[in-house]
Order: structure tokens, then C-alpha cells, then sequence
């Protein structure tokens, strides 16, 4: 009964996404205010249905109810509770479902939020906001119903994909989804403001905070995403440049230009087509992340429900949201001209930069994930894109990207003075430099020309991150959320920034035989391998060893890898043990038993990793402070806006 | 060039994307169907407790000679509650005999089960191990096969049996072989 309640919930959900989709499209023309007034209840029916087939869902799970079909395949009697929620989310159609939910939470925050904005807008964007929803609605009932009953039935689930069964994967997905999804009320917004032909600057600065807070989301479910594949998959790297890694940050490095382009566009009025062109990409990126994970077009690890029917359904609705945002763009941008002005040493022509550069990455990693593609469409055979284009080819772009920010977080708006910031560029460079070159051959013996740059690039974002919010509390001034916020990411960045590089050339790792008994060298650590024993975990059987981790002497750390066997799905896992202090990992992984007592292990010491995600968390941190910043949020207290964004439009100059 | 040839370029750059999307779409790969590698192979031998006479055996080697169907159910299975009444005609209509085998269930379930809903197998074997079900790679209930004279399976139902699927893919082999 309950799934059927779930089902029934989805049904009415969409019928009320029609009602929200049509009204908000067509109410506006009509000239009939009751049309328009009706939408908030039906932003309202549609998120309690949502939550309701979302609670049904859950009770499924929760109540073992392996009738359901969607039960039965990701969970089994002996799951513990927790992954037995996490499941919702563990494939496709629970991930759809998820993904309607969130776009409702948005749709209700945004209700709730602009209220004070004209009533036509906000219909238009609620209507953009239904039609999405109605989308993702008759696709899942269509083609990804959840509450399918199974026939025929099992005594037991399947279980959830071992791989799945960890907590950073059980929060992965709700946040990248939260992210995907709340790009898409900027792009409702810019959709919006063209259909109602008013491109002025309200537009921009009524989607900042909304665009920030998903990019946090954003980070985060992709720094989570990375932090699972370091210690789950147990191959020792971050990053693998996998098509469905690449799926999430292309939309994270468009958004993150489209942030600092909407700060352009609302402080200035300037890059006014270019800022929609970005919102429509961010959005349309995310869909299509969707697409190429969900229909079997790209092989990856990731693509557990690859289905060419699904594929078809994802293309038309791609063909309708992306190509209707994009003509309407191609309608209606040609009717912007920026009056003002600015010079080449101004803030705005480094955010420009900022944006080519950003853009130009996004481009890299699109080319490089659609390669394999082409050459297949083409009948040129399956092409392999790894890491050897990926690296050298995301450097070029990002390189002058993180040195010209530096100089940038210091150049005024408008008109930029090379001599009045001098002082800062140089002090602050001489001294990153300086304590780059005394950490690099002070803590590692490096031969990578490319750390020492990374480091004094990151501590230069740092301390230059830093001049700004230092300078206005020595000052007496105010220090608003926004810059606040501003200068935290951006330190976060500096975290990021300083942790890829050191621990990219100053990893140390070793592949290679051992006896239980005896130990390995690496580096200044000496790895003994102790011995290894059988144990039990809730749903699987383990093998499990205990390798001693000896610094000078002293016991550094006791690590205790495990090769398991899941019951149900009969799959091997490897679960690397991880020794994490802030300044370095030690890693540990079984690889086959060789006999004799002798397993191949896989060792690594991992300087500075931490920094990576700890860099991300702060990133993403320094997002939502911005993002809740009160100045964003209230179009009724305009002066104090202009205030305040003139306050910040001086103080860096001055 | 004139000035809006500028914001066409991203639609345009688009629909070449979905060319592309639509080209690679076409060549993905199909979903595979299962057919059960067991149609046309001797049938695995049971010998299982009789789940109705306590202490009596239920065995394949009984039945040796005649047509016959296997049902495999639970108490637990939905689906096996709506073929519950498909079962009950095709017993009032055919002498074909319907050996149940009760799947991973309690004895005492199966048993109200069938009190309760009328009993439509000729003998019912309790399979609480579940071991010849796992012979016979039932993945779900309910799963229903069909062995002939020789002991060989010569059709297998994944899913909810119901008339219409027996008249039309089942009885015919019966029938034609009889003839």
C-alpha cells in the first residue's frame, strides 16, 4: 500500500508542477492576477507531495519491503539502518526522485524568499522552475518509477552496491544534487528576465546569493565525491578525470565564473549577455552531467542504470530546456549595450580574465570527456582520455588564473591604479615566495619545478585573500558577509591549491612483496607488516592486516587494511586502511595473496592531502557565508545596498 | 557578419552537441534478455519434506513419466498471491499435476497460506533452504516449469503465471505431445 500511496503522491505532484508550470508561463499574459496568486499553493502541493513519495520510499526501505522492485535491488535484510535510507539515493530511480525533491526545497526557498519581487517575474520564474519540474516528473513515471512492485519476487534484497556502503557516499549525492539543481534558479532567473525582456542589473543581484549557496553545495558534493574515491576505491589518488568526476565540476567551474561575473553585472552593469550565456550554461551543464551518467552514452564506473530509452527521453528534454534558453538568448541578447566603461587594470577586466580562464577549463575537460565519443560517432574506434591530457591541458588555463587573482583581489573597480597597488601585489608576493621556498626545501625534497610555483601561488591567494579584511577592521569599518565570505573561499582555494600541488610531486609510494614479519621502506617510514586475521562485519566477511607504520623508531601508526567479500554480491572490496594527520596520510592496501604468507601491498605516504578537501570544506564555508549575506536579500532596503556596494567598491583602492 | 550572428553561435554550437549526443545514443549498447540456460535440459532432481504430510518425501523421481509442473512460491511473494487464483483454475481445468515448492518460507506461513486461500498443487515440498531452488537459478518467486514424460524442462515462467499464459505457451505442449 505505501508504495502505491508514493506513487499516486508523484502523480499529483505532477499534475501540480503542470498547474505551477502553466500558470507561471501563461498568468503573467493573461492580465489575470487570481492566475498568478495561485502558483505559491501550488509550489506548496508539490513540495508535500514530493516529501510524501520521498517518506514512502524511505518506509519502504526502512520496513524491508522487498516487493518493491527498487527495494529489493538496492538493499537486503542484513543492511544496516542507515544505508538502508542512504539506498533511496543508491540508483537511478531513487535518484530522481531525490532530485525532484530538491528542486522543490529550491522552489519553496525561492517562493518563500521573493516575495518582495515584481509579482510577474517571480511568476515567470516559477513557471520555468514547474516546467523543469514537470520534466524530471514524467521521466521518472514514465521511464524510472521508484514503486514499481517486482514480479516476480524475492525472499531477500539484492543489496546495495558494497561500494555505496559508506557514509561520505551517503551524503555525497543529496549535496551534488542540492548543487546541480540550485543552478537551476539562476538560470530560471535569467530565463525569466529575458522572456520578460527587462535585462537591466535587478536581474543579477536577485540571483547572487541563490547562485552562491548551490556552489557551495556544489563543492561540497564534489569534494565528498572525492574524499569516497581516495579511501573507498582504495587507489591512493583524489582525482581520477573519470567522465562522471568531470560531469560535476564542469558545472562548478562555470558556475564559479558565473558568480564572480554576476558581481560584475550587478555592481557595474557590465558583461550583461555574457552573464546570461553563463547562467544558461551552468544549469544546461548539470543536465547534461545527467544525461551523459544515465544513458549509457559514456562508460564509467559510475554509470549503474545505463539505458538507451532513458537516453532518449533525457536528449528531447535537453533539446527543449537547452535549446529554448539558448534561442531565447539568441532573441533577445542582441538588445544589450553596456554603457560604462572600464580600464585594463581595473577589477573588472581581471574578472573578465577570471571568466576566459574559467571558461577555457570547463572547455578542456568538456573536449576531453566528449573525445571518446566523437571518435566513436566518427567510426574512429574507442579513444582513451586519461590523465595524461587532463593535467598538462587544465594547468594551462588555471596557472594564470590563480597569479592574476592575487593581483585582482587588490584592484579597484572601474578604474584600476597599477601604482597604488603596487605595495600590496609585491609585498605580499615577496613574501609568499619567500616561505614557499623555505617550506619546499625545508619539509620535502622536491625535484618538481612545479611545487615551489603551486606553493607561492597558493600562500600568495592567501595573504593577498587576507589584505582586504585586515585593512577594514584596522580601519574602523564595517566587514560584510559578502567580503568576508569572499576572502574565506578564497583562502580556501589558497588550502586547495597549496594541498594538490605538494601532495602531487611529493607523494612517495611502493608497490611491492611482503612477508608477514617483515617490513618496507619508504621514505623516513618503515611499513611492518604484522599479520593478518579473519572477521566478520554486519553483511560481509573480511580478511583483514595489521601493518605497523615505524617513524625514527617510534610507532607512527597501526594501520588495518581489509579485503572483504560481501554475502550478497559476492564482490571483492579492497578497504585501505588510512593513517590521516594534517600534514600527511599514511595508506595501506592488500593486494593479492601471493602465498607463502606473502601479500603485495600497496604503500603510500601522501604529504599535505588533507589540504585538498579541507581547502574544499573552507571554500565552501566562505560560499555560504557570502551567500547569506542580508544585503542580497532585500530589494526594499536599495539605498543601504548602493551604500555598502560603494563602501566596497572603494575600500580596496583606497 | 552582422551583430546577431554573435548569439546564435551557442544554439548553434548546441544542436551540433545533440547530433553528436543523439549519433552516440543510437550506438549504445542494448540491454541484454536472460533466457534460462535449464529450457530444454533433464530437470534437477528434489527429494524435499512434504510440506502437507508430515514425514512423507516429495521427489522429482515420482513423477517420473508424466507431464508435470513445478511452482515455485512463498507465503512472503505478492506476485505469488495474485497467481494464487490462476493456479486454482488451471487445477480446475487441467489434470496436468502442480508440484508446489514452498521457498525459503516457514512451514507453519505456507501452511496458513494455503488454508486460508485453497490449495491449488497436487503435493507441496518445503524448500526452507532454499537448496532446489537454487538448482532449478529461480532468482524470484514466482518462477513456474514445465517438464515433460523424459524429464526434461521444456518451459519456464518468470513472474506471475495466469490463464492466458498457460492456455497459449503451456497447454499446446501438452496437448501436441499427447497427440
Amino acid at each position: 500500500m505505501i508504495p502505491e500511496i508514493g506513487h499516486f503522491a508523484l502523480i499529483l505532484a505532477l499534475l501540480l508542477a503542470l498547474v505551477q508550470a502553466g500558470f507561471g508561463l501563461l498568468g503573467p499574459r493573461s492580465g489575470q492576477p487570481r492566475y498568478v496568486e495561485a502558483i505559491p499553493f501550488a509550489v506548496a502541493g508539490q513540495f508535500v507531495f514530493t516529501a510524501l513519495a520521498m517518506g514512502c520510499l524511505v518506509t519502504s526501505f526502512v520496513q524491508y519491503d522487498f516487493s518493491v522492485k527498487y527495494v529489493a535491488e538496492n538493499s537486503n535484510s542484513a543492511l544496516p539502518l542507515f544505508y538502508r535510507i542512504s539506498a533511496l539515493w543508491g540508483a537511478h530511480e531513487g535518484s530522481l526522485l531525490l532530485w525532484i525533491f530538491v528542486l522543490s526545497v529550491w522552489t519553496v526557498a525561492v517562493t518563500i524568499k521573493s516575495r518582495s519581487l515584481p509579482q510577474s517575474f517571480m511568476a515567470r520564474v516559477l513557471g520555468i522552475l514547474g516546467l523543469l519540474s514537470v520534466g524530471f516528473l514524467l521521466f521518472t513515471l514514465a521511464t524510472s518509477n521508484p514503486f514499481l512492485r517486482l514480479d516476480p519476487a524475492v525472499p531477500d534484497g539484492r543489496d546495495l552496491n558494497p561500494v555505496l556502503q559508506d557514509f561520505a557516499l551517503a551524503i555525497h549525492p543529496p549535496m551534488l544534487y542540492t548543487g546541480y539543481v540550485g543552478l537551476s534558479v539562476a538560470f530560471a532567473f535569467a530565463c525569466a528576465a529575458m522572456i520578460e525582456g527587462k535585462l537591466d542589473q535587478t536581474w543579477a543581484r536577485w540571483t547572487r546569493p541563490w547562485t552562491t549557496l548551490a556552489w557551495s553545495f556544489l563543492t561540497a558534493g564534489i569534494a565528498l565525491g572525492s574524499w569516497w574515491a581516495y579511501y573507498e576505491l582504495g587507489w591512493g589518488g583524489f582525482w581520477f578525470w573519470d567522465p562522471v568526476e568531470n560531469a560535476s565540476f564542469m558545472p562548478w567551474l562555470v558556475s564559479t565564473a558565473l558568480i564572480h561575473s554576476l558581481a560584475v553585472t550587478d555592481k557595474r552593469g557590465l558583461f550583461k549577455s555574457w552573464t546570461l550565456l553563463l547562467a544558461i550554461c551552468g544549469f544546461s551543464l548539470s543536465l547534461l552531467g545527467t544525461f551523459l551518467v544515465r544513458s549509457g552514452v559514456l562508460v564509467s564506473v559510475h554509470s549503474f542504470a545505463a539505458d538507451p530509452t532513458r537516453g532518449i527521453f533525457i536528449l528531447a528534454f535537453l533539446v527543449l530546456v537547452i535549446g529554448g534558453a539558448l534561442a531565447l538568448y539568441a532573441w533577445r541578447a542582441p538588445l544589450l549595450k553596456s554603457q560604462a566603461g572600464f580600464e585594463i587594470t581595473s577589477r573588472e577586466s581581471f574578472l573578465l580574465f577570471n571568466n576566459i580562464l574559467l571558461v577555457i577549463a570547463a572547455a578542456v575537460i568538456f573536449g576531453g570527456t566528449m573525445a571518446p565519443m566523437v571518435s566513436d560517432a566518427l567510426g574512429q574506434g574507442a579513444l582513451s582520455v586519461g590523465p595524461q591530457y587532463f593535467n598538462p591541458s587544465f594547468l594551462l588555463p588555471v596557472l594564470p588564473l590563480l597569479a592574476l587573482l592575487s593581483v585582482g583581489m587588490h584592484a579597484g573597480w572601474k578604474r584600476g591604479n597599477l601604482a597604488r597597488v603596487r605595495r600590496p601585489v609585491l609585498g605580499t608576493l615577496a613574501l609568499a615566495v619567500a616561505l614557499s621556498v623555505a617550506v619546499c626545501f625545508g619539509a620535502y625534497d622536491f625535484d618538481a619545478v612545479l611545487m615551489p610555483v603551486g606553493v607561492a601561488l597558493g600562500i600568495w591567494i592567501a595573504l593577498s585573500a587576507l589584505v582586504d579584511p585586515i585593512d577594514r577592521l584596522r580601519r574602523g569599518l564595517s566587514l560584510p558577509a559578502g567580503i568576508l565570505g569572499m576572502s574565506v573561499a578564497h583562502i580556501g582555494l589558497a588550502l586547495l591549491t597549496i594541498g594538490i600541488t605538494v601532495v602531487q610531486s611529493a607523494t612517495k609510494e611502493l608497490d611491492t612483496a611482503v612477508a608477514i614479519g617483515s617490513s618496507a621502506k619508504l621514505g623516513a617510514y618503515q611499513f611492518r607488516f604484522d599479520s593478518t586475521k579473519a572477521m566478520e562485519g554486519p553483511n560481509y566477511s573480511a580478511l583483514q592486516a595489521q601493518v605497523t607504520v615505524l617513524h625514527g623508531g617510534k610507532v607512527a601508526a597501526v594501520l588495518a587494511p581489509q579485503k572483504r567479500s560481501y554475502w550478497v554480491q559476492q564482490s571483492p572490496m579492497t578497504e585501505a586502511a588510512i593513517s590521516a594527520r594534517w600534514d600527511r596520510d599514511l595508506f595501506a592496501a592488500m593486494g593479492e595473496d601471493l602465498g607463502n604468507k606473502t601479500w603485495s601491498l600497496r604503500l603510500q605516504v601522501r604529504p599535505l592531502i588533507q589540504f585538498v578537501w579541507f581547502g574544499a570544506l573552507i571554500m565552501m564555508i566562505g560560499g555560504i557565508i557570502s551567500g547569506l549575506d542580508r544585503r542580497y536579500r532585500v530589494p526594499k532596503e536599495a539605498r543601504d545596498v548602493e551604500l555598502v556596494a560603494g563602501a566596497a567598491a572603494a575600500g580596496p583602492a583606497a | 557578419m552582422s551583430k546577431i550572428n554573435r548569439f546564435v553561435l551557442p544554439l548553434a554550437g548546441f544542436a551540433l552537441l545533440v547530433v553528436l549526443l543523439a549519433v552516440g545514443l543510437k550506438q549504445a549498447p542494448e540491454k541484454g534478455i536472460i533466457i534460462s540456460p535449464l529450457v530444454g535440459k533433464p530437470a534437477p532432481g528434489f527429494e524435499l519434506p512434504d510440506l502437507l504430510q508430515p514425514g512423507n518425501k516429495v521427489a522429482s523421481s515420482q513423477y517420473q513419466g508424466q507431464w508435470y509442473l513445478v511452482n515455485v512460491w512463498g507465503s512472503w511473494c505478492v506476485a505469488c498471491r495474485v497467481e494464487h487464483e490462476a493456479l486454482l483454475q488451471i487445477k480446475a481445468q487441467s489434470r496436468v499435476p502442480i508440484i508446489g515448492i514452498d521457498w525459503n518460507d516457514a512451514d507453519d506461513a505456507g501452511l496458513e497460506w494455503l488454508s486460508k486461500l485453497g490449495n491449488p498443487y497436487t503435493r507441496v515440498a518445503s524448500d526452507s533452504e532454499g537448496r532446489t531452488a537454487i538448482a532449478y537459478g529461480v532468482t524470484a518467486a514466482p518462477e513456474s516449469f514445465l517438464i515433460n514424460p523424459d524429464g526434461v524442462i521444456v518451459k519456464k515462467q518468470t513472474g506471475v503465471m495466469t490463464p492466458e499464459s498457460w492456455q497459449r505457451d503451456f497447454l499446446p505442449l501438452v496437448a501436441g505431445a499427447a497427440r
